[in-house]
Formats: C-alpha cells, sequence, structure tokens
C-alpha cells in the first residue's frame, strides 16, 4: 500500500463511499442510520424548495462570476504588462483585495452597496443614475456578488501576467512586421500562448463558484439584519433564496435540519456537477486553446 | 491485472468499513444510573455572551455549588446551535452534559432524534408535579409528543414598545388595542421624507426584527396542526387574517419597496443604533429586553409597553402574546445524567435561582412561583411583560419533528405574500401546508 492509497483511501474513498450509503439512509447523526430506498433522492428533486433555486443560482455563479472573473483578470493583466511606470504599485493595489478574509471583504461589501445609507448609490443618484437594492434586492444580489468576486481578482492577475510575460517577444515583433494590429495580436499570438492558464483559471474558477459558501451566507445574513443568538431561525438565502447555493443547503439541511440523507444527496449532487463541469472543460479545451492544439 | 484486482479488493474494503462504522454511531438514551452524591465535573453550555448575563449565569452555578458541594461545574458560554448540535453528536467527555439554546423550535428535533434525555422520569422521581410548576404554554414549547426533552429557562414575551413623546406629538394617548386602531395609529406617527421617513409608525415589513409572521400570528391564535398532526395553514382563517392585514399596514405606511429601503438604514438589533432608540421608528414589536436596553444605551424619550393589539373581532383577548424562550436539557449521551438532573432542576424549578437569573438579565420568570415573587424586580415596562406570559390566551409554535422548519416555510410564504408576489393568499396557504406536511412525514 503507497502512502498516496492510504492518504486516498481514508480522505476521498472512503468519505465518498460513506456520502452514497447515506444518501440512501435516514440519518439525524444521532440514531443509527435506517435504509430508506430513494427517499431523499426523490425528495431533493421534487418536493425540497430549497434545492432548485440553489441549483439556479450557482449555476449562475459557475456561469456569470466566473467569466466575469477571468475577463478581469486577463484584463488588468494586460493593463499592468503595458504600463512602463509604477507597475509595482498597481500590482499591489490589485492584488491587495485577495488578500481580505471573506467575511470581512463581504462585510465591507454590504456596507458600501448598502441601498439606503451605502457611498455607493448615494454617488449612483447624485449623478442622476438609478441605484439598484444590491443585497437587499433579489435581482442584484448575485449582481452584487460578482462585483464582489471581481474585485478580488488579485489572484488570477498575478497568474495571468506571468503567463503574458512568458509570450515570446519574436512572434509579436514578426507579426507587426506583417502588418497585424493590436486586436490580431492578440486573437492569433497572446490568446493561443496563454490558453492552458486560461482553461486552469476557468476550471478553478468553476470548481470554487460550486464550494461558494462564505460570501453569500454572510451578504445574506448581514443584509437580512439577522445576528444569531436571539433564538431566531435563520434560513439562508436573503434575499428571496436569491444567495442561495448549494453548500449552503447542504449544510442547512445536514447540521440544521438534522437529515444527513438529503444533505448526502445534494452533495453528491455537486459533486457529479463539479466533475461533469471539469470533464467538459478538459475535453473542449481544443476549442479554447482554438489554433494551437 | 493484479493492480485493478488490489484496488477492488480495497474499494470492496473501504465500503465494509463504512457500513460497520454507521453500525457504531447513534447513541441510545439508557436509565441514568450514575449517583449524584459522587465527586463528579458537569460540563455545561449556554449561549449568553454579554457579560452581565455571563456573571448571572455563574452566580447561580456559584450558589448551586454550595448547595451541592460534590457537583463542580465547567461552564461555557456563548455557544451558538450549530457547536450545540455537533458537540452532542460527537459525544465524548469533552461533550456538554447540560445545554441551554434559546432557539425554542429546536425542541422538536432534539426530542425527535434523541439527543436530549426525555426527563420525565427525572420529574417523576424527584416527585414534581410539571403542570404545577410551569405556566402550560411553556411546557408546550418545551415537549414534543409526550417527551419532556427540555425544561424552560426564563422565557421571553412579546409585546408593544413605544415611545411616548412621538405620541404625544401625534396627539395620541394611549397604545392601539385593535388592529384597526393599530393601523391608524402607526399611519398617524409616520412622517414621510422624499422616498424616505424621517419618522415611520412602526416597520411593518417581516423583516424588521423581531416582527416575524409568527410572532405576529399570535395575536390572531393560530392553530398550526390539526388534530391528526397536518398543516391548518389553508383551514385556520387566523393565518390568511394575518396576511391580509400585515399586507394592508405594509402599502398603508408607503409600501413594501420604499419601507425596505429604509430598513437598510437601520443599525444592528442588539446595539445602541436600533431604529428604535434612535427615534426612526415610533413603534417597535419586541421582547421585554428592549425598554432596558434602550434605557442603557441612553435614549432621552419616555418609554412605553403595552400587549400587541388584536384583530377586531377578538378584541376581549386583548393582553395575549407570543411566547418563547431559552430551553434547557440534558444531553442523552451524557454518562452523568443523574448529577445533571440536579443541575437542571435547580436552575428551572428552584425560585430563588429562577427569580435571581431573571432580575439579572430582565427575562420573564418560567415557573408560577417565581412570576408571584415578591423578590421579582418589576419595572412598569416590564411588568407589561409578565401580564402577556400569565395571559391564558398567549400561544407559542409547537415543537414539530422537523424542528421550527414549518415555519420558515410559513416565512417565506409570508415574504412573498408582504412582496406582492402572490396573488391569491388562500392558495398560496394552501401549496405552502402542503409542504409542511411533506417535510414533516420526512423527518419522522
Amino acid at each position: 500500500m503507497s502512502p498516496w492509497l492510504i492518504g486516498f483511501a481514508v480522505f476521498f474513498a472512503y468519505p465518498l463511499l460513506s456520502t452514497v450509503y447515506f444518501s440512501f439512509t435516514k440519518y439525524d447523526g444521532f440514531r443509527p442510520p435506517v435504509f430508506n430506498g430513494l427517499d431523499n433522492w426523490s425528495y431533493v428533486f421534487t418536493d425540497y424548495p430549497l434545492f432548485w433555486p440553489a441549483m439556479r443560482n450557482t449555476l449562475w455563479l459557475v456561469v456569470v462570476m466566473v467569466a466575469c472573473r477571468v475577463v478581469f483578470g486577463l484584463g488588468v493583466g494586460l493593463l499592468i504588462t503595458r504600463i512602463k511606470t509604477g507597475a509595482g504599485v498597481f500590482r499591489t493595489l490589485f492584488y491587495l483585495p485577495y488578500l481580505a478574509p471573506p467575511v470581512a471583504a463581504t462585510l465591507a461589501f454590504v456596507f458600501l452597496l448598502n441601498p439606503g445609507t451605502g457611498p455607493v448609490n448615494t454617488l449612483l443618484e447624485a449623478a442622476g443614475l438609478p441605484a439598484p437594492g444590491w443585497f437587499t434586492d433579489a435581482d442584484w444580489s448575485k449582481p452584487a456578488l460578482t462585483v464582489l468576486a471581481v474585485w478580488g481578482v488579485g489572484d488570477l492577475m498575478v497568474i495571468f501576467m506571468a503567463a503574458l510575460l512568458d509570450v515570446p517577444k519574436e512572434q509579436y515583433e514578426a507579426a507587426e512586421l506583417d502588418g497585424a494590429g493590436a486586436w490580431a495580436r492578440f486573437r492569433h499570438i497572446t490568446l493561443p500562448n496563454i490558453s492552458p492558464i486560461i482553461l486552469f483559471a476557468v476550471v478553478t474558477g468553476v470548481i470554487q463558484a460550486m464550494q461558494y459558501y462564505t460570501q453569500p451566507l454572510v451578504a445574506g445574513k448581514v443584509a437580512a439584519g439577522v445576528i444569531g443568538g436571539s433564538g431566531q431561525q435563520f434560513e439562508p438565502g436573503y434575499p428571496d433564496k436569491s444567495t442561495l447555493t448549494l453548500p449552503q443547503v447542504v449544510y442547512n439541511v445536514g447540521f440544521q435540519r438534522f437529515d444527513y440523507g438529503t444533505a448526502c444527496v445534494v452533495a453528491l449532487v455537486l459533486f457529479a456537477l463539479s466533475m461533469a463541469f471539469t470533464a467538459l472543460l478538459m475535453r473542449r479545451r481544443g476549442g479554447l486553446i482554438g489554433t494551437g492544439d | 491485472m493484479p493492480r485493478t484486482r488490489r484496488l477492488t479488493a480495497l474499494a470492496t474494503a473501504v465500503a465494509a468499513l463504512s457500513v460497520l462504522a454507521t453500525a457504531c454511531t447513534g447513541q441510545s438514551g439508557s436509565a441514568a444510573a450514575d449517583d449524584p452524591d459522587k465527586e463528579v465535573t458537569l460540563n455545561f453550555w449556554h449561549g449568553w455572551s454579554a457579560p452581565s448575563e455571563a456573571k448571572a449565569i455563574e452566580e447561580n452555578i456559584a450558589r448551586f455549588e454550595k448547595a451541592h458541594p460534590n457537583i463542580k461545574v465547567k461552564v461555557t458560554g456563548n455557544m451558538t446551535d450549530d457547536k450545540i448540535n455537533q458537540a452532542l453528536r460527537a459525544g465524548g467527555d469533552k461533550a456538554p452534559d447540560v445545554v441551554s439554546s434559546f432557539t425554542t423550535d429546536s425542541v422538536g428535533k432534539f426530542c425527535n432524534s434523541g439527543a436530549f434525555a426525555d426527563l420525565n422520569p427525572f420529574l417523576k422521581k424527584a416527585g414534581i408535579d410539571k403542570a404545577k410548576v410551569f405556566p402550560k404554554t411553556l411546557l408546550d414549547y418545551t415537549q414534543f409528543n409526550g417527551n419532556q426533552c427540555t425544561l424552560p429557562l426564563l422565557n421571553d414575551a412579546y409585546g408593544l414598545v413605544y415611545n411616548k413623546d412621538a405620541f404625544k406629538a401625534a396627539g395620541i394617548t394611549e397604545p392601539p388595542k385593535t388592529w384597526s386602531q393599530f393601523v391608524e395609529v402607526a399611519q398617524k406617527l409616520t412622517k414621510p421624507d422624499g422616498d424616505s421617513y424621517e419618522q415611520l409608525g412602526i416597520m411593518p415589513t417581516y423583516h424588521g426584527y423581531e416582527t416575524t409572521p409568527v410572532r405576529l400570528a399570535a395575536q390572531w391564535s393560530p392553530t398550526y396542526f390539526g388534530a391528526d398532526g397536518k398543516s391548518n395553514l389553508a383551514k385556520d382563517p387566523a393565518f390568511a387574517g394575518m396576511l391580509t392585514a400585515q399586507k394592508d399596514l405594509v402599502a398603508k405606511l408607503g409600501g413594501y419597496e420604499k419601507l425596505e429601503k429604509f430598513r437598510s438604514t437601520f443599525g444592528d438589533e442588539w446595539s445602541a443604533e436600533h431604529p428604535f432608540h434612535k427615534g426612526q421608528v415610533a413603534m417597535q414589536i419586541d421582547g421585554e429586553w428592549r425598554a432596558s436596553m434602550a434605557k442603557e444605551a441612553g435614549v432621552t424619550f419616555e418609554i412605553g409597553t403595552a400587549p400587541l393589539p388584536v384583530p377586531d373581532d377578538q378584541a376581549g383577548d386583548y393582553g395575549k402574546g407570543y411566547l418563547s424562550g431559552t430551553i434547557m436539557g440534558i444531553a442523552s449521551g451524557s454518562k452523568k445524567q443523574n448529577a445533571s438532573w440536579e443541575l437542571v432542576k435547580y436552575m428551572t424549578t428552584d425560585t430563588e435561582a429562577v427569580v435571581a437569573f431573571a432580575n439579572a438579565i430582565h427575562n420573564v420568570p418560567s415557573t408560577l412561583a417565581a412570576l408571584d415573587s415578591p423578590d421579582l424586580q418589576v419595572t412598569p415596562e416590564f411588568k407589561t411583560f409578565l401580564d402577556i406570559a400569565r395571559h391564558p390566551k398567549s400561544n407559542t409554535t409547537p415543537a414539530q419533528a422537523d424542528g421550527g422548519t414549518y415555519q420558515l416555510t410559513f416565512q417565506d410564504l409570508a415574504y412573498a405574500v408582504e412582496k406582492g408576489d402572490v396573488a391569491d393568499i388562500a392558495a398560496g396557504l394552501a401549496k405552502t401546508g402542503q409542504q409542511i406536511d411533506t417535510d414533516i412525514a420526512k423527518a419522522k
């Protein structure tokens, strides 16, 4: 038995298999599990009111948030690699938000984007622009989370900068001699050269988005004005289930409703989704890479 | 392919292990056999966090230890429900023996899953007739299907806290008693200011801190479940009555959007910045603690308290309100249940202990004797809540197998109604009732 195999068995195979087992049982964590067939599965897909909203939100975040993060990360990386003076300062400025703890960052954004007292809406109103309700409006809460995610794009920026600086200079020079414009150079030289890094950013981004838990939970709680300790039960997802994500559902139904069986089903759905997305992206990387592969 | 065979063997072994492991989890409650007169140390977890509250607990425990020299109590405060649930599941000697939680709604889950031991045998052994010690409503929310797995440790009553100066300025002489008076008073007290408010009569939306659907519904004396155990949302007119009345009040005070925007300017509920303290709202639906908290925050206006108004056709029941409170129980995995019972018995039934604790943290006492105790410090504001707690028509939300999930499901409907997303309230209630029945069947 290799050490890797022991680690794999203890930390991956056993938990996964027991999750599958529990998903077919009625189990509250106190009494021994009782086999109940497909009850949990049918409950999740047909009767559980939090599942589909959470699924829709998670998919929304996977598509929109990841796309925005990659586009912004690449954009900022491009800008900073072009800057001749003060690149170090900008690099630091764009990287710093990534270091902020997620809870603190979320609290700050709920404060900044507060529709009644926040500076952002005060400015928007002063400029005569529409001021959305952000974290208190079901249509705007996910865009607000996306803004928060884009603000912390420093990690991707650094990776993209390294990739961009690795693109051979000769290729740009040759293209310029052939009369290629800026867009053509980006399209035919930069993109093919950094496509593996884009793929990496998309795959890790998708997996992160699937596990998105802290920010929506904190944003929902704070915007709803619910602070723990008052004996009031809290249901995540304020406003109107719009910030509910699948990991929050797993926690809520498993640890707060004492229904491990249902939680295991949702966890397995999440696992299958992550696998499917990753497999799809790895398969399609030829398309992503465009010409180079 | 020996490699794949090895892997298959490993997978089989892991699968077998997982099945085995599941067979050893879960604890069954057994009759307590420990000797309560032996030297023992108990772990007691509670949720209070304010220094004054923690001090009150410690004083109580000190008195207990003096009376029971052989029992030492290790107190851990500021414990959330999530931590408590996790520790109860894990068990072991670090886990709590005695637990108190603020979430009354968890009782059904605690009893149903056997996380807490049934206290009926202990009460019987101690010769305590619980019906003579505790008010009936409090017994209702501390048991589930006859399993008394918790006892009430102080009580919260919900009523109306109002700004007397604002009332005077608006020419209102007494607090509203019926819902229609309440709507009228709330409108009189409201001073709009562009698309916001200089002063709002009351924040009627369900996110307005303690203004939850179940607290409001209590004024209609609802019955949540029929005799068959099925949800009664569609059958009992109380629910439609409450939802309609609240929706109408929201519309009369400026509409949902405008109110929610104003609500986003409110400070934290447990800070000095509370909108009632700052004069942003003239009335607040709240618990018995609000008046003293406002005074501690240094408010300059005079504070009045009253029961919440009742629907016009139930005017005779004015004075009732919603009751809930802190609960206390013994972990079924504890090996020191008899000693633990001594602590629970002392904290929940000893008149002196209950009164001292109620005085220290401004909660309503939870035993009949303590409610009538001459040692209870009663301010006029506080007396209102004592009277609500004693009122025969005051009610609570019953314990259920799924904990308080049924209340959250109802709350979701209420959110949709106040926003104007549900045109047909009757149909919404019927659908919500079905969802509640499904969830409870799943949890049983």
